[in-house]
């Protein structure tokens, strides 16, 4: 008896809510941190940039429009989702970032953690960032936030996991949809994440996952005038003052790099923030 | 039926304004090195006065003044900021006749908006802000001040935007140099004599004047930690792409093309008046203007004509006439965008119409005007016109109404005329704007946050949002 023969996964993008190849047809090669290979990875082009943004504008109206309560169950379940493929993520996460199992749990335990922590901001954001003003006036009036939109995102470099959820979490918790550029070095994980996404009640669409060289696709994510914010947290400073430069031509909310982030730190609330709007609505009070 | 009015103007008498002017950079006027300019009276093309224009290096030595100033101010107590602020806003209430005759002169906006709109609300607004100075540890934003901030705004409201512009900046800690527009300098440069009578410390608030250079020099500036504008998509985003990579903090306030949606069941008389205030408020001279009106088909024919008989009565002419309703046009240039973008219309084919409407022979004039069958692929239906013409379409659904109005780049108010409040609320849930206005337009208040969606900008100018703009990050 020969040993079994493993069945290996094909790594593919996540567009819309289905995993299709590069339309480009290309892949690139990944390799663990001893250099040893792992998998093709599709290697995404301006094309699924394009078809990754009509998804997730198709997908804002309703996913902006769904109840809060709505969005922090799904994210929760995203958590649920998560923990259940734990060993899954810990082995993709020790070969990708060549970590002990050990610390490869502890950085999968954070991300489940993470997605928890913000499933509970969806019903809160709205206390803190709204106001009823009490304009000198017989009016009523009141401000709330609303999501900005289509939002790109490029995820960092480091944190195939960790990092990866700690962006995309803030940014779809309030109602905005993304296209997110996984990291170029260690793509896997966020395929695997993919996988869970699709399994967890989260609408096609509203999460994108883009694998392939982020100096190729960032800036055609930037130029695009169907996206109305851009978080560069895994942009080099170059790559980001470009993006920032082609992001001003429609006047995208632009998240800039800050130095080292430190993942495992309080995220605070900037992150959601840096894509809400306010919204304010007067009327007359009167009989 | 029109009533003959005798004329009634505000006097002159209480401005004095003269013949020239400096910079104000560290608590004095000073010369300017570039070449100065004249400021003109756009209702009779009288020059006012010629100002300094500020070179880039006059406009260093203000962003160095705020610098050192930064460090005395930053300093103070929060109570002490908020009482030169308190200070400020009571002058502002002191000198407001003087203060709303030199607007209307400057700006060419009638006198009953310049003394019944925005000189309460500059002083509103100074009073409002001068509260939270000592009080920021509870807004929720930190109480960092981010530094100097460099600030350019339009002419359309010269001292309501200074007053957006400096009193939040002030009341977190920063220190200011801000440039007035080119052809509305006037009303700033009486605020730097009201910095000097409440004494607030050399360097906190510097004024620079001058044209688009000037604004690029104050923008571009290495020691400049924040940029706030008002104006322009098109300048909006020349300074986003110019502090690309840069850590400067950025607002920005553009331009709109609001959409004013009446429904069938809206109180007519009501939706009228709205309707009026929404684009002839300021000879439309308002970036939140209801550029668009949306009616509701079955009532179209009705609200048209009501409409066009509340424009017969409207007056055009001496901004300083208190029974004035409509000023004149700020500058020629602008006169000339409005007729372009007019012509535009007509070629495109949408059907013009104005009231009977005697234009002064001096001065820069443009009659209250209104286009009905317009398209939504119209110039005039896309894009922002600044001025007192309005653009007519119709729907048929509610559906229809989200569409069209949302069917633009820009997102900064919109107006909603219905008497169903659950429909008023679903409308305002699908608007992507920053205001909506429901069965009213263009109110604005110190407490109520403003500001734009998609191309229309983005920070939040007013309220406890206000001050985001001018503090450091917590995370």
């Amino acid at each position: 008896m020969s040993e079994r023969l493993s069945v290996r996964k094909t790594y593919k993008l996540y567009i819309g809510g289905a995993f299709p190849r590069s339309e480009s047809g290309r892949s690139y090669v990944v390799t663990g941190a001893k250099g040893e290979f792992l998998a093709n990875a599709s290697k995404a082009s301006r094309k699924d940039v394009r078809d990754a943004v009509t998804a997730a504008r198709k997908a804002f109206p309703g996913w902006s429009s769904a109840t809060a309560y709505n969005r922090g169950q799904i994210l929760y379940r995203i958590a649920e989702m998560l923990e259940g493929r734990r060993a899954q993520f810990v082995s993709e996460v020790a070969e990708a970032d060549g970590v002990s199992g050990k610390k490869a749990g502890e950085l999968v335990d954070a991300a489940v953690d993470r997605l928890v922590w913000y499933a509970g901001w969806s019903d809160k954001i709205s206390s803190l960032r709204g106001s009823a003003n009490p304009v000198a006036g017989p009016y009523f009036n009141l401000s709330t936030p609303e999501p900005t939109g289509v939002v790109g995102v490029v995820a960092p470099p480091m944190g195939p996991l960790f990092g990866l959820v700690s962006v995309i979490a803030p940014v779809i918790v309030t109602g905005n949809t993304c296209v997110v550029i996984a990291s170029e070095r260690a793509p896997l994980p966020s395929i695997t994440l993919a996988e869970v996404l699709a399994t967890s009640d989260l609408p096609g669409g509203v999460v994108n996952i883009l694998t392939g060289s982020a100096g190729e696709m960032a800036p055609w994510l930037a130029g695009h005038m169907d996206v109305n914010g851009l978080d560069l947290t895994g942009a080099d400073a170059e790559l980001a003052q470009k993006c920032e430069e082609l992001a001003a031509e429609n006047l995208k909310r632009v998240l800039r790099p800050n130095g080292k982030t430190d993942w495992a730190a309080d995220p605070g609330t900037g992150r959601m923030t840096a894509f809400l709007e306010t919204k304010t609505v007067w009327h007359p009070i009167g009989i | 039926m029109i009533f003959e009015y005798a004329p009634a103007p505000e006097s002159r008498e209480v401005v004095d304004i003269r013949p020239s002017y400096g910079l104000f950079i560290n608590g004095e006027f000073v010369d300017g090195s570039g070449t100065p300019f004249k400021t003109v009276n756009p209702a009779s093309e009288e020059t006012l006065a010629e100002v300094a224009t500020a070179t880039e290096a006059d406009v260093d030595r203000a962003v160095q003044a705020a610098r050192k100033a930064f460090g005395v101010w930053s300093a103070l107590p929060g109570s002490e900021r908020a009482k030169y602020l308190f200070r400020i806003a009571r002058i502002i209430q002191e000198r407001a006749r003087e203060l709303a005759v030199l607007e209307s002169l400057d700006n060419g906006k009638p006198i009953k908006e310049s003394r019944d709109v925005d000189l309460p609300l500059v002083a509103a607004h100074f009073f409002y802000y001068a509260g939270w100075a000592d009080k920021l540890q509870y807004a929720g934003y930190g109480t960092t001040p981010l530094g100097v901030a460099g600030q350019v705004i339009p002419w359309n409201f010269p001292l309501l935007m200074l007053a957006w512009k400096i009193a939040p900046a002030l009341a977190c800690g920063n220190t200011v140099v801000l440039k007035p527009a080119e052809t509305t300098p006037l009303t700033a440069l009486l605020f730097a004599e009201i910095c000097q009578q409440a004494d607030l410390p050399p360097g906190v608030v510097n004024i620079v004047t001058g044209a688009g250079e000037t604004g690029a020099a104050v923008v571009g500036h290495p020691d400049v930690d924040k940029v706030a504008f008002t104006g322009s998509t098109e300048v909006g985003r020349l300074i986003a792409r110019a502090v690309a990579g840069t850590n400067k903090k950025v607002t920005l306030e553009l331009g709109g093309k609001a959409a004013n949606i009446v429904f069938d069941d809206a109180a007519i008389d009501q939706a009228v008046e709205g309707i009026v205030t929404g684009i002839f408020f300021n000879q439309g001279h308002v970036c939140c203007a209801g550029s668009r009106l949306l009616v509701q088909e079955s009532v179209a024919e009705e609200l048209l004509s009501s409409l066009k008989r509340r424009l017969s009565t409207l007056r055009l002419g001496d901004p300083l006439d208190k029974n004035t309703d409509i000023g004149a046009i700020n500058s020629a240039a602008q006169l000339a965008k409005i007729r372009e973008l007019s012509e535009a219309g007509e070629a495109e084919g949408a059907d013009r119409w104005s009231p009977a409407c005697p234009l002064p022979d001096k001065g820069f004039w443009f009659p209250p005007t209104v286009f009905t069958g317009v398209s939504q692929s119209h110039r005039i239906a896309r894009e922002e016109i600044f001025g007192p013409v309005l653009s007519v379409l119709t729907f048929r659904t509610p559906a229809e109404a989200v569409e069209k109005a949302n069917n633009t780049p820009y997102g900064l108010s919109a107006g909603v005329w219905t008497e169903k409040a659950s429909r008023m609320l679903w409308m305002a849930n699908r608007l992507r704007a920053g205001v909506v206005w429901s069965n009213t337009f263009n109110k604005f208040d110190p407490t109520s946050p403003f500001g734009g969606y998609k191309e229309s900008g983005y920070g939040r100018e007013g309220g406890r949002h206000g001050l985001e703009a001018y503090l450091k990050e917590i995370s």
